[in-house]
C-alpha cells in the first residue's frame, strides 16, 4: 500500500482529485498509454496498479470494487479480460512512467505513463532464478548466524533473550542477503550490543 | 517606514544588474542519435528513452 500523499490535492479539492485520477486511470486502461503531467502520472500510478491487481483476482467482488472507481463498464471489461490476464505472472510494476520534457505554454514537466508489456518466457525464468538466489542467500546467512552465535562465548549470556530477537530477523534479512560479505560485521555488532 | 533617501544612480543600478546571469542547463547526450537532451528524459529529437521508442516523431 503506498503512503498517503502529502501536500495539496490535485485540482480544486479531494473530490476533484479523486474524479480526476479515476478519469486518468480509465483513459490509461482504455488506451494503454497516456501523456499527462508528471505529477498526475505519479499520483495515478498506485491507483492504476491497485486496480490491475484487483483485475488479476477477477472475482465479482473485485469487479465491483473496481467499478466503484471506474464507471465505464466497457473499460472494466477490458481490464478484467485483457489487462489482468496479461500481467498474471508479473508481481507488480505494471506501469512505466517516462519523462518527456516540458510543455510549451506553462513549462509543466510532462510524462508518458503506459502499461508495460507481458513478461516474456526468458524474463520470467530470470525472475524466478533471482528469487531462488535471494532465498539461497537468505538461508546461507541464517545457517552462518546460528553457527556464529554458538562459537562466540558471549552468546551464552544472550541466549535467554534470543526468542525475542527471532521475530525481528526477517525484517533485517533482505538487506543482509544483498550484501552477504558485509553481514559479518553487523552480526558482530548485534552480539556485542546484546 | 524606512524609504530610500536618494535616487539610485544609473551606474549602481547597472552594476547590480550585471550579476543577473542565466546558468547553463545540464544536458545529456542521447545514446541513440547523439543529440543533446535533458537528462532522465526521452529525447525530443528521436523520441527514444534508453533505446525504447517513447514518442512518435
Amino acid at each position: 500500500m503506498p503512503t498517503p500523499t502529502k501536500g495539496p490535492r490535485l485540482g480544486g479539492g479531494p473530490a476533484h482529485e479523486r474524479i480526476m485520477l479515476a478519469n486518468l486511470a480509465t483513459a490509461l486502461f482504455a488506451r494503454g498509454r497516456i501523456t499527462t503531467t508528471e505529477a498526475k502520472a505519479r499520483r495515478v500510478r498506485p491507483l492504476a496498479e491497485r486496480l490491475i491487481t484487483k483485475a488479476k483476482r477477477g472475482d465479482l467482488h473485485a469487479r465491483r470494487q473496481v467499478l466503484s472507481v471506474i464507471s465505464d463498464k466497457g473499460v472494466v471489461h477490458t481490464l478484467f479480460t485483457e489487462i489482468g490476464p496479461r500481467f498474471a505472472n508479473r508481481p507488480g510494476g505494471y506501469t512505466r512512467i517516462t519523462k518527456v520534457g516540458i510543455r510549451k505554454g506553462d513549462a509543466a514537466p510532462m510524462a508518458v505513463i503506459e502499461l508495460v508489456e507481458a513478461l516474456t518466457v526468458a524474463q520470467e525464468a530470470t525472475g524466478e532464478a533471482e528469487a531462488a538466489t535471494m532465498r539461497a542467500a537468505k538461508e546461507g546467512v541464517r545457517s552462518r548466524r546460528t553457527r556464529g552465535e554458538a562459537s562466540v562465548p558471549a552468546a551464552a549470556t544472550t541466549e535467554p533473550a534470543e526468542p525475542a530477537e527471532e521475530p525481528a530477523e526477517p525484517a533485517e534479512e533482505p538487506a543482509e542477503a544483498a550484501e552477504v560479505v558485509e553481514a559479518e560485521p553487523t552480526e558482530a555488532e548485534d552480539d556485542s550490543k546484546a | 517606514m524606512a524609504v530610500p533617501k536618494r535616487k539610485m544612480s544609473r551606474s549602481n543600478t547597472r552594476a547590480r544588474r550585471s550579476q543577473w546571469k542565466a546558468a547553463p542547463i545540464t544536458l545529456a547526450t542521447c545514446d541513440q542519435c547523439r543529440e543533446p537532451k535533458l537528462p532522465h528524459t526521452a529525447c525530443p529529437t528521436c523520441g527514444t528513452y534508453k533505446r525504447r521508442q517513447v514518442l512518435s516523431v
